[in-house]
């Protein structure tokens, strides 16, 4: 292994390294604080060796690593995102007994994961980094050990082994086929094949399926309520921002150079996949008492937007799937941050919590507020730039059926997220109680992330360009 | 070069557009708790608005259809997009409306709201942004931006200040304007996609550019009828109206103005702007239905006002018969009517606002709106019955003020077009003069109701200084409208020519069907 290939998988040794810190560190001092402190001064580390990792790309990291600038882009996306999680876990965990270093150390390993999967052109590496991810987050859902907590764990854990299963075996058909693991390989020859090699079809339709089960779309989207409502906000954070970004930007990775469009049954089935996936995350969030689970079927249609842009398919496709990425996760983490800060002393999940919430905490619900109108994609939000973008590249490709999904269900997603902001403009019910149970907002942390986020999601959503800029310059499959 | 070239070297629509907001983010960062002074920047705020769009109308070359005080600035280069601000003879008549209605909704709500009232004069600021760029983008995802921004305010102005049933009336009025713009939005980048000069090029957002772009027979069908259930529901025709009375029972009664007086509007100039000139095959195809919903709407809103129990509802109903006269004008298709539609939309602007104001007023007094209940108000109110009487007259179209002209225009050119339909919709000025006249006899006439209003006081200065000026304006309109027709001949004049090659086309058709009917034309 030569220096430059060092400095291009940097990131990645600098994240690996600090989860070996962060847990030696626990073991002769036990300090929340002292693990925070180590955690974000890795991941800001990590994001300084960025540039330096830039410098050597596009470079090929023995035969599991690629390193360019679609996975830096996202590696930087899952940095931010990680570091946002971590203050908002010590917000979270601060009041709580118990010992809470482990935490950190899981979260790090898992964004390990989440980063070798961005740069992963290997199934080797592509297991390797998704079961990175996925057994840290057994761990993340599980780490309060409540009841619900553990029966969320076990829930995830027991699908999600389902659907590494479904994934092996997508590898192992595709791998039967071709007699390559490697995704060049596979595109190269999978070419000339055709739409008539069964056994390659069925792989791919495997390999989707296990990766859609960690994007929760339908019909694998079952778990999301459940561990989303179980797992502690920061986590479910986590979960619904980082990796699913991380495995979108896989999916695309593979998936973009096989051209689904032209292979009819696939580009049918992948497009049923998302249109139940745009309608029955709208339509079930309706039905939704509980912020947690609204949001979990909210990110399930949300990722339903995402796959128009995935079919679309084109140069245009990998710019709106990055913007939409990075406006999503501003968006998930900022309404998953006020659950965080809503939830100081006991869970506030149920959707009466905030009940004239604008009333006691004008702030926090002018946030929420903002975080509900980006996800509705109303413009001056990064959610109306993302969803206009995935719209763009819809109809661009004439996706007229896909487009038209996109927005029938949107306006239909709209009804419930301005339920949640009607709760919170509810007057309170008893005139004058509202200044007895105000208070102070706490862990300051936290709220300066949440300032970052709606600054973030207001920006993108009025001069979005200098992302475009960037997204366009370095996130580019070819 | 700069970014803007135009005849007084200042961006002054987006000074223009932008000062609201900023005057709203000043009283958010340092005013807060200190109402007198912060009603007093708002006050300020659109006072300077005000004034900024009356150096607009006298820079404006009024002889000229072109688009004036022209910027373009790149916005997001790679999307097609760009910042791009313009006005004609049509916005800036909008324009003044707006930012009058706004100056005079400030002193209005003076001491109307008691609960967070530092959020309410901002929520009004930020929409007064919404509106004023809504008239001038010259981008389609601009004025789409614009277009959403206004819904927000709107929708906490009703939501949170309004009346009891609050919360139904706000979502409703969110979610039909926004299933309708929605689908609007679907049409733009459509047609953005297709206007592109060749494949390889960014879709085409700019207006200027798009006016010459040609689309096929099915693209306009499908893209008109998009843009024009958006534009349909806002300004409300009939069916999709039911969100209007709901929305005005409840708002606030700044919001009321707000809503009536501009809101509304932005349907009428949405089609002015974009679904004719856009999409004239199309539009051509449409004139006999959407014909058809106008005089449904004028005879049908004016019938159900008739029959209101609450005041405020009445005044909502007329708006639907009212806007009637301004669809069933553009699509005449010819100069006059055009005239016509705009003219009503500015004079309802002025009168619907100002009868909003009045009920606002009285309800202040009296705490019930309910006709009813009110009777005899003369005598302890004078000053209040001789502004209801004379805002009454003039939007039931008395000769000489400001309702007469332009519902008379735009009858004038429905009558070019067709004339039994010309005569169904005078049955709706009838009906207007009958539905107001005896609302006002039963409200201020008819013995008195309650011995303790004589110790109420009448109107104040400041109550009466919100309604002078569009006093003022509705006498200005009604005697002298030619300072107001020319301003909007140019533009109009342009449309007009635009469509009546189309109109001809499809002419003979349309004849025939109308013959069928007992017109002719």
């Amino acid at each position: 292994m030569s220096a430059a290939d060092l400095a291009a998988v940097l990131p990645i040794v600098v994240l690996a390294a600090a989860a070996v810190a962060v847990m030696l560190a626990a073991a002769i001092h036990r300090s929340h604080g002292l693990a925070l402190w180590m955690t974000l001064a890795s991941l800001v580390l990590a994001g300084a060796s960025l540039p330096l990792a830039a410098s050597e790309q596009p470079r090929r990291v023995a035969t599991l690593l690629t390193v360019d600038g679609y996975s830096l882009f996202f590696t930087g996306l899952i940095l931010a995102a990680t570091f946002a999680v971590a203050v908002l876990s010590y917000a979270y965990f601060s009041r709580r007994p118990g010992n809470h270093e482990e935490l950190y150390l899981m979260l790090l390993l898992a964004a390990l994961g989440a980063v070798v999967l961005t740069g992963s052109r290997h199934f080797a590496s592509l297991f390797l980094g998704l079961e990175i991810l996925s057994a840290s987050l057994y761990v993340l859902v599980a780490f309060p050990r409540g009841r619900r907590n553990i029966e969320a764990a076990v829930k995830y854990l027991i699908l999600a082994a389902v659907s590494a299963a479904l994934l092996l075996f997508g590898m192992a058909l595709v791998y039967a086929d071709l007699a390559s693991m490697d995704f060049d390989r596979i595109a190269a020859a999978s070419a000339p094949a055709g739409t008539g090699d069964l056994l390659l079809a069925a792989g791919l339709v495997l390999l989707f399926a296990g990766l859609a089960f960690k994007l929760a779309l339908v019909p694998l989207h079952m778990w999301t309520p459940d561990v989303y409502q179980g797992a502690p906000p920061p986590v479910a954070a986590f979960i619904a921002t980082v990796s699913k970004a991380a495995v979108f930007a896989l999916l695309l990775r593979f998936f973009h150079p096989l051209a689904i469009q032209s292979h009819a049954n696939l580009y049918v089935a992948f497009a049923t996949v998302a249109v139940a996936s745009m309608f029955a995350g709208n339509f079930l969030a309706l039905l939704q008492n509980d912020v947690k689970r609204l949001l979990a079927y909210s990110s399930i249609a949300q990722l339903g937007y995402l796959l128009v842009a995935f079919l679309a398919g084109g140069p245009l496709a990998v710019t709106a799937v990055s913007f939409f990425l990075v406006a999503y996760t501003a968006t998930m983490l900022g309404a998953f941050g006020i659950v965080t800060l809503m939830s100081e002393r006991r869970e506030a999940g149920s959707l009466e919590n905030y009940s004239g919430l604008f009333w006691r905490r004008p702030w926090l619900a002018a946030v929420m507020a903002a975080m509900m109108f980006s996800l509705a994609g109303i413009p001056l939000t990064a959610g109306f730039i993302g969803k206009f973008y995935v719209l763009d590249a819809g109809v661009g490709s004439s996706l007229w059926l896909l487009s038209a999904s996109l927005v029938a269900s949107s306006a239909i997603g709209l009804y419930y997220y301005l339920r949640v902001i009607v709760v919170m403009y509810r007057r309170p019910l008893a005139a004058g109680g509202h200044s007895r149970t105000r208070p102070p907002l706490r862990p300051l942390a936290g709220g300066l992330v949440l300032a970052l986020v709606l600054l973030i999601v207001l920006w993108l959503g009025v001069y979005p360009g200098p992302l475009i800029e960037i997204i366009q310059k370095t996130a580019i499959l070819n | 070069m700069y970014p803007f070239q135009d005849q007084i070297g200042f961006p002054i629509l987006s000074v223009m557009t932008f000062l609201p907001t900023l005057g709203g983010l000043l009283m958010l960062l340092f005013m807060r708790g200190r109402p007198t002074l912060y009603k007093w920047t708002a006050l300020v705020t659109t006072g300077a608005t005000f004034v900024l769009s009356l150096v607009m109308w006298a820079y404006f070359d009024r002889y000229t259809a072109d688009f004036q005080f022209i910027e373009k600035v790149n916005w997001i280069p790679r999307l097609g997009t760009s910042y791009h601000m313009g006005v004609d003879g049509i916005s800036v008549l909008l324009i003044l409306l707006t930012t009058l209605l706004s100056l005079i909704i400030i002193p209005a709500s003076w001491n109307y709201i008691k609960d967070r009232e530092l959020g309410f004069f901002i929520s009004f600021l930020v929409l007064e942004t919404g509106m004023l760029g809504t008239f001038c983008a010259r981008d389609m995802l601009l004025f789409y931006f614009f277009w959403e921004i206004m819904l927000i305010p709107m929708y906490f102005i009703i939501g949170i200040w309004g009346g009891p049933r609050r919360i139904y009336a706000a979502y409703k009025f969110f979610l039909y304007t926004l299933a309708g713009s929605v689908l609007m939005l679907v049409a733009i980048v459509a047609i953005a996609w297709l206007a592109r000069p060749n494949p390889f090029a960014a879709p085409v957002f700019d207006l200027d550019q798009l006016q010459n772009a040609v689309f096929t027979i099915n693209v306009q069908f499908f893209a008109f009828l998009a843009f024009f259930i958006a534009f349909a529901v806002k300004v409300p025709m009939w069916p999709v109206h039911t969100w209007l009375p709901d929305a005005h029972v409840e708002a606030p009664t700044a919001g009321s103005v707000i809503l009536a007086g501009v809101l509304l509007k932005m349907g009428g100039y949405g089609i002015l702007r974009f679904c004719l000139p856009l999409f004239p095959d199309a539009a051509v195809i449409f004139i006999p239905y959407i014909l058809i919903l106008s005089l449904i709407a004028i005879i049908y809103g004016a019938m159900v006002s008739l029959v209101q129990k609450d005041l405020k509802k009445l005044v909502a109903y007329s708006s639907v018969s009212h806007m009637g006269f301004v669809t069933a004008g553009i699509f005449a298709f010819n100069l006059i009517g055009i005239e016509g539609a705009i003219l009503v939309m500015f004079s309802h602007g002025i009168l619907t606002g100002a009868l909003f104001l009045l009920v606002g007023f009285i309800y202040e007094r009296l705490h019930t709106r309910e006709i009813a209940s009110m009777g005899g108000m003369a005598t302890p109110f004078p000053i209040a019955a001789t502004l209801l009487l004379f805002f009454a007259l003039a939007s039931l179209g008395l000769p000489g003020l400001s309702g007469f002209i332009g519902e008379f225009l735009s009858l004038l050119g429905l009558f070019t077009y067709n004339k039994a339909m010309a005569v169904i919709g005078a049955f709706g000025i009838i009906l207007a003069a009958a539905y107001l006249l005896w609302m006002y006899l039963r409200v201020m006439f008819t013995g008195l109701k309650d011995e303790r209003w004589h110790e109420l006081p009448d109107f104040s200065l400041r109550e009466v200084s919100c309604l002078a000026p569009l006093m003022a304006l509705a006498v200005w309109v009604g005697v002298y409208p030619n300072t107001f027709i020319n301003l909007i001949q140019p533009s109009a004049n342009r449309l007009a020519n635009q469509m009546a090659p189309y109109l001809a086309e499809h002419g003979n058709f349309l004849s025939h069907l109308f013959a069928s009917l007992g017109g002719g034309s």
